[in-house]
């Protein structure tokens, strides 16, 4: 077995010195499935932002287009009808737009987060196939969840930027010093929201239009009770409930605080913290487990 | 390698090599190897021994639990039960560490449609922990092994059935492996991106690379293996070489005569006892006997007259057929 070692470059189709080379070593191979142990999820997540890259433009036009669309259309055009103040700020009343942007900006990053965690989940496994072809690499399905939330990630912040650009044209972040923070917000929301719809679309093993069922029966409603474009208080008591439990709503709360400043105590703003933390960090681990069970036969 | 060298190591006697430094000398090692869903056994107790180098053939129908193999071999499958060692490492305890040694090449297409050819060996090679220049310069030198130079800038979805088979098999060498699993290469080729394949396996095989392929082919097995084990329900039915198989279970010549779906049991019948064994299929009767022409002139003197004959040297398919009493393509 002192068969010359092949310079390790030399690929597939060697030369005729490759005739008899020496099989790997167990450490050897070990040495490599621990490389990929501790970056695996960075390669998955490479691999689907390249095909990212493709949509770039039109996720470029889509996110500076939709929210000029709507702070036009809300903030400057509807807003000409409302009489009422919509918000108390910490200095006072608080004009329509500026209380109406984070909300929207929130809903834009909830949106990219439902858009990245379901059909392109589904279609790694059912259509594209290609976390399959991963499957057989040294990574393994969890570094391929946490790939594609990553993934997703990249494509929510892209919203969250160009959305929080278009407001800071249209002048509607009265506070600067924290106003970015509204992204912030908005990605906890997402994480949030995204997550674990990643974990139930994992588990999904056909699409019989449960995503699409997802998106009107959940989504929605999400987007018109969560205090986006009233206060929840406005709301009817008993439809309030949707609003505590939507992350929709923490995050645009959340975003409010950052953007003009929140006359919430404390414990509240931390507990919408948390509350978002929590359904993200549980929806990352609930992916996780799924695309290990889906993918461990 | 000698039993003074295993007394003479750390005292690990791996079944294919010790467990560390030294290289392994059997690729593949499984001894009772179960797999079972729910009730279902998939597989039901296989014994293997690949040594590298080897171009090793699984041979069956579909359903006969040669993928399940092959998932449990490429460390992506847990077995119920038995033992296993793939590079001298058990897949359920190193599953990476086995992947990492493996080039799969998969019985679905798994390309990735939304990326280019080129662009589907690059991002690949980073999942064996290639830097981004060695993905790179190892992606070039598999175009041109593949003969995709030309079609390298193109969409994966883009390029023919044929050209999205040699892609796959490119793929599965980025990381350079020893060994290729091929489940299935060929189905669905027309022959001559069949031919085009099976000479690039050629190639690989003649620099050393060991290959375990399932096929219900049987000239494929022919073309590429030294070594086949026939299986179904999950059992292995015969081993040997493809020259060796066909010797030891069927005659040197096979009669194929057909004499229309509802006349060949009463045929097979009548003429029961020429050659060495009559067996009837939906489609056809087939006889085994040395002498094939022979067969015919008794046919004629028994006054039967097929509507079409044929006598031919003996292939795998009908050793699969007289092991089974089944035919390989349904």
């Amino acid at each position: 077995m002192s068969a010359p070692v092949d310079d390790v470059a030399n690929a597939g189709p060697r030369g005729s010195a490759g005739r008899s080379r020496a099989l790997p070593t167990a450490d050897e191979l070990r040495a490599q499935g621990a490389r990929v142990e501790r970056w695996g999820s960075w390669y998955a997540a490479e691999h689907m932002l390249l095909t990212l890259r493709a949509w770039f433009f039109s996720v470029l036009i889509a996110g500076l287009g939709s929210p000029i669309l709507y702070l036009l259309a809300m903030g400057l055009g509807l807003a000409t009808l409302i009489d009422s103040d919509a918000a108390q700020g910490p200095h006072g009343p608080v004009p329509y737009v500026q209380f109406l942007a984070p909300a929207l900006l929130a809903t834009a990053v909830l949106q990219a987060a439902f858009e990245e965690c379901s059909f392109p989940v589904m279609g790694g496994f059912k259509w594209r196939l290609h976390f399959w072809a991963l499957h057989a690499t040294p990574v393994n399905p969890r570094q391929i969840a946490t790939g594609a939330a990553v993934t997703a990630s990249a494509r929510m912040l892209m919203n969250a930027v160009l959305f929080y650009a278009v407001m800071l044209v249209f002048g509607v972040v009265p506070d600067l010093a924290t106003g970015w923070l509204t992204m912030v917000a908005g990605m906890l929301g997402g994480w949030a929201f995204g997550l674990p719809v990643m974990a139930y679309t994992a588990t999904l093993r056909d699409d019989a239009g449960q995503l699409t069922v997802l998106m009107r029966c959940v989504f929605t409603p999400m987007f018109l009770f969560s205090g986006t474009f009233y206060p929840l208080a406005a709301t009817p008591v008993w439809l309030q409930p949707i609003g505590w439990v939507s992350p929709l709503w923490h995050a645009s709360e959340l975003g409010r605080a950052a953007s003009y400043g929140t006359t919430d105590p404390g414990w509240l703003v931390a507990l919408r913290l948390g509350y978002l933390v929590a359904l993200g960090g549980l929806g990352l681990w609930l992916a996780r487990r799924a695309f290990v069970r889906r993918m461990a036969l | 390698m000698d039993q003074q060298a295993r007394r003479g190591g750390d005292g690990l006697p791996g079944a294919g090599g010790d467990e560390r430094g030294r290289a392994v000398e059997t690729v593949i090692r499984a001894r009772s190897l179960v797999k079972r869903y729910g009730d279902f056994t998939a597989v039901d107790g296989i014994d293997l021994d690949v040594p590298p180098g080897e171009s090793f053939g699984l041979l069956g129908p579909n359903g006969a639990g040669k993928s399940s193999t092959m998932r449990m071999i490429g460390g992506v499958s847990r077995r119920t039960s038995g033992e296993l060692t793939v590079l001298g490492l058990d897949p359920d305890v190193d599953g990476p560490a086995v992947r990492a040694g493996l080039g799969v090449v998969p019985q679905d297409d798994t390309l990735d449609s939304e990326l280019t050819v080129r662009d589907n060996l690059r991002v690949y090679g980073r999942y064996f922990g290639l830097s981004r220049a060695e993905c790179r310069e190892r992606a070039e030198r598999l175009l041109a092994f593949a003969h995709l130079e030309e079609r390298a800038g193109a969409k994966v979805e883009e390029i023919s059935g044929g050209m999205r088979r040699r892609l796959t098999i490119a793929r599965a060498l980025i990381s350079d492996p020893h060994v290729l699993l091929l489940d299935e290469p060929t189905t669905g080729l027309d022959p001559q991106a069949r031919n085009l394949l099976w000479d690039r396996l050629f190639r690989l095989k003649e620099q050393g690379t060991t290959l375990i392929l399932t096929t219900h082919y049987m000239d494929e097995a022919e073309q590429l293996c030294d070594r086949i084990v026939v299986v179904d329900q999950g059992r292995i039915m015969a081993e040997g070489s493809p020259a060796q198989l066909i010797r030891e279970h069927v005659s040197r010549e096979v009669v194929e005569l057909r004499f229309g779906r509802e006349h060949n049991a009463e045929v097979a019948r009548r003429i029961e006892g020429v050659g060495d064994r009559v067996e009837v299929l939906v489609d056809r009767v087939v006889v085994f006997a040395d002498d094939g022409e022979a067969v015919l002139e008794h046919v004629a003197r028994e006054g039967l007259h097929p509507v079409t004959s044929l006598v031919r040297r003996a292939s795998l398919e009908d050793v699969f057929l007289r092991l089974t009493g089944r035919s390989l393509i349904e």
